[in-house]
C-alpha cells in the first residue's frame, strides 16, 4: 500500500484500497500470523499467564493512579544521576523542546532509534522542518523513511512491505546497493548505509519502553542492537517518553519486559534489553555526555479523567492487532492514524479527536480476541464501546442508522406492533427470494452485495408458536 | 426430576429468520425436564442499539426485557451473543440506576446460553438422536468470551449417532458478522467471511454447525455465494434431533 497522506482520504476508501492490495494482505498475514503462532506457543510454556497478566495489569493501574508521585522519584532520580528532565504537554512543546536540544548541541544529524512517541508527536516531521538531517537506525524504520511513509504497525513499522518490496527500494536508494537477492545481502546493505551515518550523528534520539521511578534509568528494547548503536555514541542522547511508560522499580520493569516480548513476538526476551541512568560518568570509557528525558503528556492526563485510565496500561506489544480480524485484513495505514489496530481506534480519537476517527471504533466486530489476548488486560471492546457511545451522543453518527436504530427501537418497545410489523416483514421478505435463498435485499445492499441472506420462514416463531399453544 | 419453570429467550433473528431453532430450543429443554415458557413482552434484546452507542434505546429495550423475564427461574437463550448482551451488558447499562440495577443484575444472574444450560445446569445429554455426517463447529465469539460456551456444545454433539466432529482451523476467529458491523462496513466483513468461508470448505465437512444465528446467516450465506454445498445448522437443531429438517437457505 502506499504511503498517501491518511488525511486526505476517508477510512472506507484506504481500507478499500488495501482490501484491494493482495501484496499487502500477504505481507501482513506473513508477520501477523507467525506471530500469533509464536505468541501461542509462548504463553502456553508461561507457568501461569493469567496471574501474570493481572499482576502486569496491576502493577500499571497502580502507577497510573499514583502518576505524580512516580514521576517525581523518576525525576529526583534521573536528576541525580546526572539527567535532565523536561516536561511537555503537548506534541508541539515536545518537539520544541528536542529542537532546541538538537540546536544547542549544534547538531547537523540525530540518529533515530524508533518510538511511536516519536511518531505520535511528529518528531521526523519536525527535525525536517527545522533542517536536522536525521537516520533512522531501525531497520524498518529505515526502509519506511526511504519510502517516505507512515510505521504500519507499532513493533514492526514496515510489515506492510514484503521482502521483494524492500529489495526494490535498497536498490534505488543505498548509494552501495546490495547485488544478491537474498536477506544477508539487503541486511548488508542496510548496515554500510546506516552504520556511517549513525556514527556521524551528534544526537542520538529515542523513546523508552520503561522508565523507572526508583533508579531514574530508562529502558529500551530493540532486536536490531541498533539502540545501543545511535544512543551511545553521539555526544548527546535525548529520550522522549509518555508520562505512562513509569514503573515503579526494577522487578516491576522486569515482569512487564516478559510480558511485552512474549506478547509482541513469542520470544522470551528481546534480544537487546537496555538501562540506561545518567550520563557517561568521569571515568567511563564511552556515553554520551548529556542525556535529556523529555516526558510527555500530550493527552495522558485527559485519558485518566475521561474514563480512558485502563488504556494507560498499554506497553505498545501490538498483540491486540496481530489477532484483529480487521486488522489482518486492513493493515495499519488504512487506519489513518500514528496507532493503529484496537489499541489505535481507542487512542486515535484521544489523539485526532473522535470527529476525525469515529470510524475507528465502530469498524471493530467486537469479537473480544483483542482484550483475550493483550497482556495487561485492557477491555478495549469497552472502550470501543464508549467512543461509540459518546460519538451517538455528539451526533457524529450517520442520520441513516439513527433513524433505522430509532425505528427498530421504537417497534420493538411495542410488542404488541412488533409482532404485526415482523409478520409483515418476512412475508416480504419472502417475495424477493427464490429456492431458499435471497440474492438482492434491499435497504441491506452491503450484506448481499457479498453473500446471500436465506429466506425466512413463512410465520414468525411468535406466531408460530401461539397457534400451536391455541392463544 | 423437578420441573423447572424457564423462560424461552428467542432473539428478535430467530423468532424471523429460523423459528425452527426456537422450536428445536423447546425440544431439547424439554427433553431435559424443563417446564418452557415463551413469555409474551420479548421481543428484541437492544444489542444492535448497544453496539451502536445508542444508549437510550438499549436501556429501553432492555428494560422490556428485565420486565418480560423476571419472573422465572432461569432464562435459556441460543444465541451466545443476546445472552452475552443480557449477562454482561444489561448490568452496566444500569451501573448508575439504584433501582433498576439489582433487577438487571437478578436476571443477569439467571440467564444462560442454551447449550450451556442443557450441559451444565440438567446435566442433560441426547439420547437416540441419529445424523450420518461429518459436522465442523465454529465457536461464536460472545458465547466463547463473554459465556464461555466452548466444551459444552461438543459434549452435547457427541452422543448423537453417526456424527463426526472434525476441527475447524481458526475456529475461535471472528467469521465478520459483528451485527451492524457487516452492514455498516460489508467489505471488511466480506474479507473476513470469505476466509472463513475457505476454513471451512478446506475441512471437508457436510455441516457447518454454530450457537448464533446471525453468524450462520454470515457465514452459509457466503457459502453458498460461493456455490459451496456445505449445509448450515444451529448445533442446538441437531442436538434436539431435528437435524433431518431443511438447513439455512433451504427450502422447508
Ligand atoms: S492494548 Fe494491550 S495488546 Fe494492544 S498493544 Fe497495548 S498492551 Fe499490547
Amino acid at each position: 500500500m502506499s504511503g498517501a497522506p491518511a488525511e486526505a482520504t476517508s477510512f472506507k476508501d484506504r481500507a478499500d484500497a488495501a482490501l484491494a492490495d493482495r501484496i499487502l494482505k500477504v505481507a501482513v498475514e506473513r508477520t501477523a500470523g507467525t506471530a500469533e503462532a509464536k505468541r501461542a506457543v509462548a504463553v502456553d510454556a508461561f507457568p501461569d499467564f493469567q496471574a501474570a497478566r493481572t499482576r502486569a495489569a496491576a502493577i500499571k493501574d497502580h502507577v497510573v493512579a499514583h502518576l505524580g508521585h512516580y514521576l517525581e522519584q523518576f525525576e529526583a532520580n534521573a536528576t541525580a544521576a546526572g539527567a535532565k528532565v523536561h516536561w511537555a504537554r503537548t506534541a508541539d512543546e515536545a518537539c520544541d523542546i528536542v529542537i532546541a536540544l538538537c540546536k544547542a548541541a549544534k547538531a547537523k544529524s540525530v540518529a533515530r532509534s524508533k518510538s511511536m512517541l516519536g511518531e505520535e508527536i511528529g518528531l521526523p516531521h519536525a527535525l525536517a522542518e527545522a533542517g536536522i538531517g536525521r537516520v533512522e537506525t531501525d531497520l524498518a524504520e529505515h526502509i519506511i523513511q526511504l519510502a517516505d511513509e507512515r510505521p504500519s504497525h507499532i513493533i514492526w513499522p514496515a510489515m506492510h512491505k514484503t521482502r521483494e518490496q524492500v529489495s526494490a527500494l535498497f536498490k534505488a536508494k543505498h548509494r552501495t546497493p546490495h547485488e544478491e537477492e537474498t536477506i544477508a545481502a539487503m541486511a548488508e546493505s542496510a548496515r554500510r548505509e546506516l552504520r556511517t551515518q549513525m556514527l556521524g550523528a551528534d544526537v542520538g534520539i529515542s523513546g523508552a519502553n520503561f522508565l523507572i521511578a526508583d533508579t531514574g534509568a530508562i529502558c529500551t528494547v530493540t532486536n536490531e542492537g541498533n539502540a545501543e548503536l545511535s544512543l551511545v555514541p553521539p555526544r548527546v542522547h535525548i529520550v522522549t517518553a509518555g508520562i505512562e511508560k513509569i514503573v515503579p522499580s526494577m522487578p516491576h520493569a522486569v515482569h512487564m519486559l516478559r510480558m511485552l516480548a512474549r506478547s509482541a513476538t513469542g520470544a522470551a526476551l528481546t534480544q537487546y534489553t537496555t538501562f540506561y541512568t545518567g550520563p557517561k560518568r568521569p571515568g567511563d570509557r564511552d556515553g554520551p555526555e548529556e542525556m535529556h528525558i523529555v516526558l510527555v503528556d500530550n493527552g495522558r492526563t485527559r485519558m485518566r479523567e475521561e474514563g480512558l485510565a485502563e488504556m494507560l496500561r498499554c506497553i505498545r506489544c501490538g498483540a491486540c492487532m496481530n489477532h484483529c480480524v480487521v486488522f489482518r485484513q486492513i493493515g495499519g495505514h488504512a487506519y489513518g492514524g500514528t496507532y493503529p489496530g484496537p489499541m489505535g481506534a481507542v487512542l486515535t480519537p484521544v489523539l485526532d479527536g473522535l470527529k476525525q476517527s469515529r470510524d475507528l471504533p465502530n469498524a471493530c466486530t467486537m469479537n473480544g480476541k483483542c482484550q483475550e489476548v493483550c497482556p495487561v488486560r485492557i477491555p478495549l471492546p469497552t472502550l470501543l464501546r464508549g467512543w461509540r457511545e459518546k460519538s451517538w451522543r455528539e451526533g457524529l453518527e450517520p442520520q441513516s442508522l439513527r433513524a433505522g436504530l430509532g425505528l427498530w427501537a421504537w417497534v420493538a418497545t411495542r410488542p404488541r406492533l412488533y409482532r404485526m410489523g415482523t409478520g409483515l416483514a418476512v412475508r416480504a421478505m419472502r417475495l424477493l427470494g427464490s429456492k431458499g435463498w435471497i440474492r438482492s435485499l434491499p435497504l441491506a445492499g452491503g450484506w448481499t452485495r457479498y453473500r446471500d441472506m436465506p429466506k425466512p420462514a413463512a410465520q414468525t416463531f411468535m406466531d408460530q408458536y401461539r397457534k400451536e399453544n391455541g392463544r | 426430576m423437578t420441573q423447572r419453570k424457564i423462560a424461552l429467550f428467542v432473539t428478535c433473528l430467530v423468532d424471523m429468520m429460523r423459528p425452527r431453532i426456537g422450536f428445536a430450543a423447546i425440544r431439547a429443554l424439554e427433553a431435559a425436564g424443563c417446564d418452557v415458557v415463551v413469555p409474551e413482552g420479548q421481543t428484541c434484546c437492544g444489542q444492535p442499539a448497544l453496539n451502536s452507542g445508542d444508549t437510550d434505546h438499549a436501556i429501553a429495550l432492555a428494560k422490556q426485557t428485565i420486565v418480560a423475564l423476571e419472573p422465572y427461574e432461569a432464562v435459556v437463550v441460543p444465541s451466545g451473543s443476546c445472552g452475552g448482551t443480557i449477562r454482561c451488558h444489561y448490568p452496566e447499562l444500569f451501573e448508575h440506576d439504584p433501582e433498576w440495577l439489582p433487577r438487571a443484575q437478578a436476571v443477569a444472574a439467571k440467564t444462560w446460553e442454551i447449550m450451556a444450560y442443557l450441559d451444565e445446569q440438567c446435566g442433560w445429554k441426547p439420547e437416540g438422536v441419529q445424523m450420518d455426517a461429518k459436522a465442523t463447529y465454529h465457536d461464536s465469539c460472545s458465547g466463547l468470551r463473554e459465556l464461555g460456551v466452548k466444551a459444552q456444545p461438543r459434549r452435547l454433539l457427541k452422543p448423537i449417532a453417526g456424527l463426526e466432529l472434525t476441527p475447524l482451523a481458526g475456529e475461535e476467529t471472528c467469521c465478520g458478522f459483528g451485527g451492524t458491523f457487516c452492514v455498516k462496513y460489508p467489505a471488511i466483513s466480506n474479507a473476513i467471511v470469505g476466509e472463513k468461508a475457505d476454513a471451512i470448505e478446506a475441512t471437508g465437512a457436510d455441516l457447518l454447525l454454530a450457537g448464533d444465528l446471525g453468524c450462520l446467516m454470515n457465514m452459509a450465506g457466503k457459502l453458498n455465494r460461493q456455490g459451496s454445498k456445505v449445509r448450515a445448522f444451529h448445533a442446538i437443531e441437531l442436538i434436539a434431533g431435528m437435524g433431518d429438517g431443511p438447513a439455512i437457505g433451504e427450502e422447508a
